[in-house]
């Protein structure tokens, strides 16, 4: 049990020696600076407010992003899991938009609707609801159809027959395409604030490009990260767990 | 008093059900018995209102419960949660009650899961009585039990049937579990226009 707690921190540490092993070799902190350069860097950038009204903001879209994805996501993906006819009909659709680069959905939103926080978060949205319609898609067709025979009999009214009889069995499928979600959104958020956004990581990390500061960029990639990982331990894995508790018991 | 009057029901264009009829007065017990495959479960998911998709009419009241033939729990809530989300009216003591009286006392918070098979079933069954049906339907409700917990959930059937006084339809392969359970028993028997009774 220990070792199982451990084993991700020893983990993180062997990445972070390989950076400092490649510090190290490289010798030039302009291109590569050791871990231990960007602690004053980043005490700097928080002590100043920056980092934290950036993070702010970056987060603020990945929720916003994340949360609409999947529920727009898991809707789309049951109702294509539960009916072969939609999923005849949406099947190209899907495909259409899961090979569609990120790139130009978030060119598209901004020009049609303009540099607005809306167009942003849009665009984040319409490049994950295809993945987590997939993913939840394969959950609505593993259905027990017994148990929905069941709530049909015994008259379970929708919403409870959803909390209690649906959703519980799309669990491991939604917790997948969140998991990756989560992942792939704020990469996506990022360029999305790049190329439009005034504020959040994606702008800084811009600005310290022009600037070519790569400790500056790598203190605003890795604060997300951090907060990427808090997220994962304090939210996602609490959440799984709980979840699958049954399976376990 | 239900009321089954099929015409026809096919799958695709194969025929499964001839023309089917019969009636079962409340606190009645019928046991359908037939050869494996031969439609059985199909007609009794019609008689239940699950497969809509058949030529003909069924009369049944709005109070039916269904065993199948799996337990069909839902493994992710615990076995008192099992009753009270199919039955919200259920308060917690009329739930611990028609757990108690299907022998899962004690159980309550246990996942379906950490029960052995023969506690699942009794735990569906348990489901099945517990909303006070007018009509229960069972598929196969003792397959695939060892000899002593099918004698056990048969006698535990027969209480609950005497005690409730539902109208009762129940598939089974045994003549001996048709005869003990039912007062009448249907034999459903293939044919080249779909199965027909006997």
């Amino acid at each position: 049990m220990q070792d199982a707690r451990l084993t991700p921190v020893l983990s993180i540490a062997g990445l972070i020696s390989l950076w400092v092993v490649a510090a190290l070799l490289t010798d030039d902190a302009q291109i590569l600076p050791t871990p231990w350069a960007l602690v004053p860097l980043a005490a700097q950038e928080l002590a100043s407010g920056e980092l934290l009204r950036h993070l702010g903001a970056t987060l603020f879209r990945v929720i916003w992003a994340f949360a609409l994805a999947m529920m727009l996501g898991t809707a789309i993906g049951l109702a294509m899991g539960r009916s072969e006819r939609l999923n005849r009909w949406l099947d190209p659709w899907l495909v259409i938009f899961l090979n569609l680069p990120a790139l130009v959905l978030i060119v598209l939103c901004y020009l049609w609707i303009g540099l607005t926080e809306a167009a942003a978060i849009i665009a984040v949205t319409l490049n994950k609801v295809p993945n987590v319609a997939a993913v939840v898609r394969e959950g609505g067709r593993a259905l027990d159809r017994d148990l929905d025979a069941m709530a049909q009999v015994y008259r379970m009214p929708w919403a409870t027959r959803m909390r209690h009889v649906i959703l519980p069995q799309l669990a491991p499928f939604i917790a997948g395409a969140a998991r990756s979600g989560v992942a792939v959104i704020w990469k996506i958020v990022l360029v999305v604030e790049f190329l439009g956004r005034s504020s959040g990581i994606g702008f800084q990390i811009h600005l310290y490009f022009q600037l070519f500061d790569v400790a500056l960029v790598l203190v605003y990639a890795l604060s997300f990260i951090c907060v990427m990982l808090l997220v994962e331990w304090l939210i996602l894995q609490p959440w799984e767990r709980r979840a699958s508790r049954w399976r376990t018991a | 008093m239900i009321r089954v009057d099929i015409r026809a029901k096919r799958f695709g264009e194969a025929p499964v059900l001839g023309p089917v009829g019969f009636e079962i007065a409340k606190g009645e017990t019928v046991a359908l018995i037939g050869p494996s495959g031969v439609g059985k479960t199909t007609l009794l998911r019609i008689v239940a209102g699950i497969d809509t998709d058949f030529d003909g009419a069924v009369e049944r009241p709005e109070a039916l419960a269904f065993v199948f033939q799996e337990p069909t729990l839902l493994l992710w809530r615990s076995a008192l949660d099992n009753l009270l989300l199919v039955h919200p009216g259920l308060s917690r003591a009329q739930a611990v009650a028609a757990l108690d009286s299907t022998g899962l006392a004690g159980k309550e918070a246990l996942f379906p899961g950490q029960l052995s098979l023969g506690q699942q079933r009794r735990l569906a069954l348990a489901r099945a009585v517990a909303g006070q049906p007018e009509l229960l339907i069972m598929d196969e409700p003792f397959v695939s039990l060892d000899a002593e917990t099918a004698e056990t959930m048969l006698a535990l059937t027969e209480t609950l049937i005497a005690r409730h006084q539902p109208a009762t339809l129940f598939v089974t392969h045994s003549r001996a579990e048709a005869e003990r359970l039912g007062d009448r028993i249907l034999s459903l028997r293939a044919g080249p226009e779909g199965a027909t009774l006997d």
